[in-house]
């Protein structure tokens, strides 16, 4: 199988992918994931995070944290025990299919590549440290955004305007709004 | 079937896709986003496009049931957020999606860039409470509003006269053109 392809044959099979997941479970997510995972490591430190109370046959889910126990505690409640949830499973098969993508090609990243991305090193240059503070901040900034905003790429942006969804096209609008001066001028030395 | 067995093999499926269309490849999307290298925006304008096309038509048919839909509010934070998004996305070339797979692939940075996330993630979660006092998360345009009908409950169409089929199937051709017409490559 030829490992890059091209754009039409990647639009398809991306959107079947998405269509897929819609019409088999619900449409694609990704970021609250994130939020899943901070949970389930904070309540290890701390046992008050996540309330459990047991009625009967049924189990309600609080938190002392606003943001977890919004929607009844839903967040509280996958972040008890995220392996059991469709949505942080989900994201972990994302690592291992991206893995599994890589072994099966042919294109090998070499460790330079792997590290910092050409076109980031001709602008920004060769510091390995850099690159990883950088992709840190960008981190934080694109995390606490897309919580900000309800959704990412994949929620607000494909899922989202595949559905028609205003906000969609609101978020989609704001990301390159914002993230298109900020790259032409941080990458105006990358040349083509 | 399992829903457990069911996100094994989507996501699975969708690393492995986003892998071999680019998206886990910073070089690619920050080639987007300057301009030069229109490759993944035709990818995505394509997907949405027929993704939409085929949800909206098996909706009109009866194959698949609106309940599947998940239509998220519009508010000030989804632009506010969008441009901070914007900004990370810009100085990182990842995505929250895309940094996953990035690290199957064995991207480093990608590790560095999750990390970011997993504080950025956690810093909102400390500041929710604050947010709920002011009107930043207050609906607009009716709140779960989309463009074309889906006849969903709870949910607003912006054009609710005219079958959401019809209006979604020319927003998808659209964007679907538009995937043809964008040059690969910057001309230079």
């Amino acid at each position: 199988m030829k490992e890059n392809w091209g754009w039409l044959k990647s639009g398809l099979i991306l959107g079947l992918v998405f269509l897929i997941a819609v019409i088999a479970v619900k449409p694609i997510g990704v970021s609250t994931q994130y939020v899943i995972a901070d949970a389930a490591i904070l309540k290890v430190a701390n046992d008050k995070l996540i309330n459990k109370t047991v009625e009967g046959d049924k189990k309600t889910y609080s938190s002392n944290n606003a943001y977890l126990n919004k929607s009844g505690g839903k967040y509280a409640k996958a972040a008890d025990n995220p392996f059991s949830t469709y949505g942080f499973i989900f994201v972990l098969a994302m690592i291992l299919g991206g893995f599994i993508s890589s072994k099966l090609g042919s294109n090998k990243l070499d460790d330079k590549e792997k590290s910092i991305p050409k076109v980031w090193r001709n602008s920004m240059g060769d510091s390995i440290n850099k690159r990883r503070l950088y992709s840190f901040i960008g981190g934080v900034f694109i995390l606490f955004g897309a919580r900000l905003a309800g959704g990412c790429t994949s929620g607000h942006m494909m899922s989202g305007m595949m559905q028609t969804s205003i906000s969609g096209y609101i978020f989609a609008a704001a990301v390159f709004l914002m993230a298109i001066p900020v790259s032409l001028i941080i990458y105006k030395k990358s040349g083509e | 079937m399992n829903s457990i067995i069911l996100a094994l093999i989507i996501g699975g499926l969708f690393g492995f896709v986003l892998h071999r269309v680019g998206a886990s490849n910073p070089q690619k999307i920050i080639g987007m986003l300057r301009l030069t290298d229109f490759h993944l925006a035709k990818v995505i304008l394509f997907a949405i496009g027929i993704s939409s096309l085929v949800l909206f038509t098996l909706m009109y048919f009866g194959v698949i049931s609106n309940e599947h839909l998940s239509i998220k509010s519009s508010h000030w934070g989804v632009a506010v957020g969008g441009l901070i998004f914007g900004l990370g996305f810009a100085i990182a070339g990842y995505c929250p999606g895309t940094g996953l797979c990035a690290l199957g692939e064995g991207r480093k940075d990608a590790k560095w860039f999750i990390f970011g996330g997993l504080v950025g993630a956690f810093l909102f979660m400390l500041i929710f409470s604050y947010i709920l006092d002011t009107s930043i998360l207050n609906e607009l345009f009716g709140g779960n509003t989309t463009l074309a009908n889906t006849d969903k409950e709870g949910a607003i169409a912006f054009v609710d006269n005219i079958s959401g089929v019809f209006v979604a199937g020319i927003i998808a051709i659209v964007f679907m053109l538009l995937a043809f017409i964008l040059p690969t490559k910057k001309n230079t």
